[in-house]
């Protein structure tokens, strides 16, 4: 039934009634609730924090003075926030790829039918829904020398316990193995369900053409799931970038700042040190460093829906 | 599923893939597995080797103990207040404003939309700063209020609504107005409970990250009794290597992580189909 069939009868009722489909600002009041916390709390922060990125504070009695780009120069010539943001681009480069191919190959070796894959993909997406605390106590205690258990099976073998976090090239690295085995679930379900959407009658085709299996992956497996292959790249460096509870409960950041990562570095300045405008221009410079990484992801899933 | 034969075949390869999966699998439970067994050893036997953990003396002292002493029911309690609330909240703002961007007219609907689409692309570290001085402006810091409300300002669920709404046919609504109801009483009693999906989808992202959410609860709540289960839980793990409790410290993990396990094997389906669709969107 559509609005042009109302009798002429009905319509002075439903005006009345305040029912009709055009433009009223009543109906403005089902977004207010959302806009108003929107603005206030995201939008308004936002500038303020932009606000707050160019004041000098004072940590004693937190009084601000304008201090224009004052602290992004500083920020360009301090080592630690150079050094976290190295961090964090290592850290990118150590578990994105890591996240693509064993997500990819764990979907591939799971996209099959039966009790046993489904309570393997049970497993692997398991880790994700704990908390970051748990999941840092769990490898805590893996890395733990001598009493972790890396170091009681190391010492079976008669070999000695290995200081993963106290060590300046390994800590970094230790926080990428515990983030993998935390969230490998996601990238895996999202490649699980790009799998399926694949049309069965290809597969047919090459079966009919007595493809072997490597050759059907591929040709037409992976050509078929290039879409995801973006999304999931580009998602994972996004939420890649902001590496924070794990480096901040497993290493703290050390040993000798190798493992700080820029959002905690942003929370020692600000949080721990009360230099808000320091912290606000890191903050600002991560903000752009995830915008870049956004629009190349709007940009590229484009081209590959193009294709 | 005739094509996942295709790739997955039934030969001998295939065997060996499952299995190297299998053995794979079982490295990915092994260090679960190291936590429960440490938490069922007595202290004082840990404090010598950590070894032992696979075979007997256990106790369940450690958890009678993290019952009687430690801040876990607390914090448990806290999660459950702050998880839950702002789960219902956020399932009720967002389907309003989801409906009223989907569904009615109102001056500059369209450049409020794109702005709060724009909304998306920032991320929490970018405004963190200037909220916790609004918060601290307001009197507001070791407050439920506060843990609650600033990812009530999150477009995400707005978004996710607004395409649910969409994606109702319009003649569904429409018959309702003509049999006089008003726009609330369609929204409220034609068109929410076909959203009931995307309300479970909402629902389960919505409480996963409050329960697991960090970095905001650990600088707006800095008093004990305000911690959530997950700073908590951190709060207690500060100097691990010298613990001398550290059968205690993992019976803490283990009774703060049930919760979330149990909950994740109960609805297992929809939490994989609500996060994994959350992502790509």
């Amino acid at each position: 039934m559509s609005a042009a069939a109302q009798t002429p009868a009905q319509a002075p009722l439903l005006r009345a009634r305040g029912a009709h489909i055009g433009p009223d600002w009543r109906s403005a009041l089902f977004t207010a609730p959302f806009l108003l916390i929107f603005l206030g709390l995201l939008v308004y922060p936002l500038f303020w924090g932009m606000w707050i990125s160019l004041q000098e504070y004072d940590m004693f009695d937190k009084s601000a003075i304008f201090a224009a780009l004052k602290n992004y120069v500083a920020l360009a010539s301090d080592p630690i926030f150079l050094g976290s943001v190295r961090n964090t681009f290592l850290f990118v480069l150590l578990t994105v790829p890591a996240f693509v191919v064993i997500g990819l190959a764990l979907a591939l070796a799971l996209n099959r039918q039966g009790r046993t894959a489904a309570v393997l993909r049970a497993v692997y997406f398991g880790t994700s829904v704990l908390s970051v605390t748990i999941v840092t106590i769990i490898w805590k205690v893996m890395y733990l020398p001598g009493r972790g258990l890396i170091s009681v099976v190391l010492s079976l073998f008669g070999l000695a316990p290995i200081a993963f976090i106290s060590s300046s090239s390994l800590a970094l690295p230790a926080v990428a193995i515990t983030t993998v085995w935390w969230i490998i679930g996601l990238p895996m379900m999202l490649f699980l369900a790009a799998l399926q959407q694949i049309p069965a009658e290809l597969y047919e085709a090459a079966v009919l053409d007595n493809a072997s299996r490597w050759r059907t992956l591929w040709s037409i497996t992976l050509p078929s799931i290039t879409r995801t292959f973006v999304v999931v790249t580009i998602y994972e460096i996004v939420a890649q970038f902001q590496l924070f509870g794990q480096a901040l409960l497993l290493t703290q950041g050390g040993p000798n700042n190798a493992s700080r990562p820029i959002v905690l570095f942003i929370y020692e300045t600000g949080f721990r040190d009360w230099n808000l405008g320091l912290a606000a221009a890191a903050s600002e410079i991560l903000f752009l460093l995830m915008a870049l990484a956004a629009m190349l992801q709007y940009f590229a899933t484009r081209r590959a829906e193009a294709r | 599923m005739a094509f996942s034969q295709a790739i997955a075949g039934r030969g001998v390869g295939d065997r060996v893939i499952l299995a190297a999966v299998i053995a794979c699998a079982a490295l990915w439970v092994l260090p679960i597995a190291w936590v429960v067994l440490l938490s069922f050893k007595p202290n004082s036997e840990l404090m010598m080797s950590t070894a032992s953990a696979f075979r007997a003396p256990y106790t369940v002292k450690n958890y009678t103990d993290v019952a009687a002493t430690s801040g876990v029911p607390h914090w448990f309690a806290n999660s459950i207040i702050v998880a839950g609330s702002a789960t219902l909240v956020t399932l009720i703002v967002a389907s309003l404003a989801g409906y009223g961007f989907a569904r009615t007219e109102f001056p500059f609907k369209r450049t409020l939309f794109v702005i709060v689409l724009l909304g998306l692309a920032v991320p929490e570290q970018a405004v963190i700063i200037a909220r916790h001085q609004l918060f601290t402006d307001w009197k507001l810091h070791n407050t439920y209020l506060a843990l609650i409300l600033p990812s009530l300002s999150n477009p995400f669920g707005v978004f996710l609504m607004t395409q649910f709404f969409r994606a109702i046919p319009r003649d569904i609504d429409e018959a309702a107005m003509l049999d006089n109801a008003s726009r609330f009483k369609t929204f409220w009693r034609v068109l929410l409970p076909l959203t009931i999906p995307a309300q479970a989808t909402l629902g389960i992202i919505t409480f996963l990250f409050y329960w697991n959410d960090y970095l905001w609860p650990l600088i707006s709540a800095t008093r004990p009794e305000m911690f959530t289960l997950t700073v908590g839980i951190a709060s207690t793990q500060t100097n691990f290597a010298q613990s001398e409790g550290l059968g205690f410290l993992m019976a803490q993990a283990v009774l703060a992580g049930l919760p979330v396990f149990i909950f994740y094997l109960f609805f297992q389906r929809y939490i994989v189909q609500a996060v994994a669709g959350a992502a790509v969107r």
